[in-house]
């Protein structure tokens, strides 16, 4: 199996703040791994690091055996092939759907306008949201933006996703439509990076969960372990403090 | 799904439609409502109509600003000088647009490299906000065609144009930068994560969504701009300020002055109407269901 992603030895600080403090993580082609944690432990930034919107002050990225965070590296050419999923969704209001997903196929890939219309409304449909197409976002639901910003990056038919607490600004019963979208791309054999808060969607869809505590990682292996039975006392911890808020 | 798209009534367009009348609404309470706002307003404006015409020199006035034959005698001339106006106008907006646009750009580039761009963009807005504009037109339109070049323009009227540009470039662009550092990081950085360039985000994402934001002052800008053009009449460019000066001087009479404001005003309103109907599309748009 050969490897999607590697990260070595990675340190990010925002000024006197050190965010993360050697992160090495590696994750296999169509491998699942969510990243779990407090907030501020370090996973939005780590996943905003592997698409380079980040700088990083030391180790090393590296993506389908190419290290992306060597210099002179083409970093949209990268990122081209690493969609990346927002809590916010950030679609782009002044667009209609269609338009949000089809803007980066045609722009940084090319493709002709009509080609981009019929990959996009493809994967629109598939998603259900093939009725949305011609809508803009600030009419549609959290759930559907979220869905159609997940589409977005899809449409540029990425090697790697990664999702950044993609269900957290939802409604509660807008978060189950998000979710069953990420568990059908994992059935498709998609390789993804998840950071989340949902643990039981963790256990449930993840080949490994990663903890991270201050800027590590500190625990990681399968979700019944780390879930059932962490060995760190910082890990048990944490997921105590989820229990006790009825998230587990 | 199909229920879940919404049209939300904007209370915020709601808002601005009832500061004219103040918080009038429907119903019994709104009618009581209208009748004071009428009562209180025809009897404002009655006092005021009253103080003026009773006025000691109100007849002196009358006869010497608002004469009914001069200013049908002034006006055919007025308006053809106006014309050069509307002409320096449309001329220097469209320039001010394009000019204003690469400025605003240059000052919001990233990276060490771009420093002098930026220093030079900002000494640019600084110098030409920070100095009158009649001094410039003063110093370009006189200045210029002195120096005698062969390939320089003589004419006054060019150099107001020239005048007008620069000094409007310099407010525009900062009505632009005010949009571009409006638009929230994360839209930028979901554009530049999908793979588009610093210009491809910039051109498709954030410019759009900025000058969108942006219209309304950028409106005041260019009725700003529609006025100053009477300033170029300091030059000797027969515009409409510098006709009513001639016809005021041939007939001791300030009336031409009245036409030419009639006519700066009734250019004014439609761009007005038209900038609120610009916005109220857009608004309309965002919440568009495509249906």
């Amino acid at each position: 199996m050969s490897e999607a992603l590697r990260i070595e030895g990675l340190h990010k600080s925002f000024g006197t703040l050190d965010v993360l403090r050697g992160v090495d993580l590696a994750v296999n082609d169509h491998e699942v791994v969510c990243l779990i944690g407090a907030s501020g432990s370090g996973k939005s930034t780590l996943l905003r690091c592997v698409n380079l919107l980040e700088p990083i002050d030391a180790g090393r990225i590296v993506v389908e055996g190419v290290d992306v965070t060597a210099r002179g590296v083409d970093v949209n050419r990268i990122r081209r092939r690493i969609g990346i999923v927002f809590q916010a969704y950030n679609l782009f209001p002044h667009m209609s759907v269609l338009k949000n997903v089809t803007l980066a196929p045609r722009l940084a890939l090319g493709l002709s306008a009509r080609d981009a219309s019929t990959q996009a409304l493809t994967l629109l449909e598939r998603f259900g949201l093939a009725d949305k197409a011609d809508n803009y976002p600030d009419s549609l639901s959290g759930g559907q933006q979220q869905r159609a910003a997940i589409v977005r990056a899809l449409a540029m038919q990425p090697d790697l996703m990664l999702l950044d607490e993609v269900t957290s600004a939802l409604d509660p019963e807008l978060v189950a439509e998000v979710l069953e979208v990420i568990r059908e791309l994992a059935g498709g054999g998609m390789t993804m990076v998840i950071a989340t808060h949902e643990m039981s969607f963790a256990r449930d869809i993840a080949d490994r969960v990663c903890f991270l505590d201050a800027g590590v990682i500190l625990e990681q292996g399968p979700p019944e372990q780390i879930l059932s039975a962490p060995r760190e006392a910082r890990t048990q911890q944490f997921l105590q403090r989820i229990i006790e808020a009825g998230r587990l | 799904m199909a229920g879940e798209s919404r049209r939300r009534s904007d209370p915020a367009l709601d808002e601005r439609r009832s500061r004219i009348l103040g918080s009038l609404r429907s119903g019994a309470e709104g009618r009581r409502g209208a009748l004071i706002a009428t009562i209180s307003t025809v009897l404002f404006f009655t006092a005021l109509a009253l103080l003026i015409t009773h006025s000691p020199g109100w007849p002196e006035v009358r006869s010497t600003f608002f004469d009914w034959d001069e200013f049908k005698d002034s006006l055919p001339e007025v308006s053809r000088a106006f014309l050069l106006n509307v002409k320096m106008f449309c001329i220097a907006e469209v320039l001010i647009l394009i000019f204003a646009l690469v400025l605003a750009v240059m000052r919001s580039l990233p990276g060490p490299a771009a420093l002098p761009l930026r220093i030079l963009g900002i000494a640019y807005a600084d110098f030409f906000r920070g100095v009158p504009t009649i001094l410039v037109i003063a110093m370009l339109g006189f200045g210029a065609p002195a120096l005698q070049l062969k390939s320089v323009p003589t004419s006054t009227t060019f150099w107001g144009i020239v005048s007008l540009v620069l000094i409007y470039t310099a407010y525009v662009s900062e009505v632009y930068r005010a949009g571009i550092e409006s638009v929230h990081p994360s839209q930028a950085a979901a554009a530049r994560s999908l793979g588009l360039t610093h210009f491809q985000a910039l051109r498709t994402v954030v410019l759009p969504q900025a000058v969108r934001r942006v219209i309304p002052p950028l409106l005041n800008d260019f009725i700003g701009l529609q006025k100053d053009t009477a300033l170029v009449g300091f030059l000797g460019s027969i515009e409409a300020f510098k006709q009513s000066q001639i016809d005021a001087a041939a007939t001791f009479n300030y009336t031409a002055f009245t036409a030419a404001a009639l006519l700066f005003v009734a250019l004014t309103i439609p761009l007005a109407r038209f900038t609120d109907w610009l916005v109220a599309r857009d608004r309309r748009r965002r919440q568009a269901t495509g249906t």
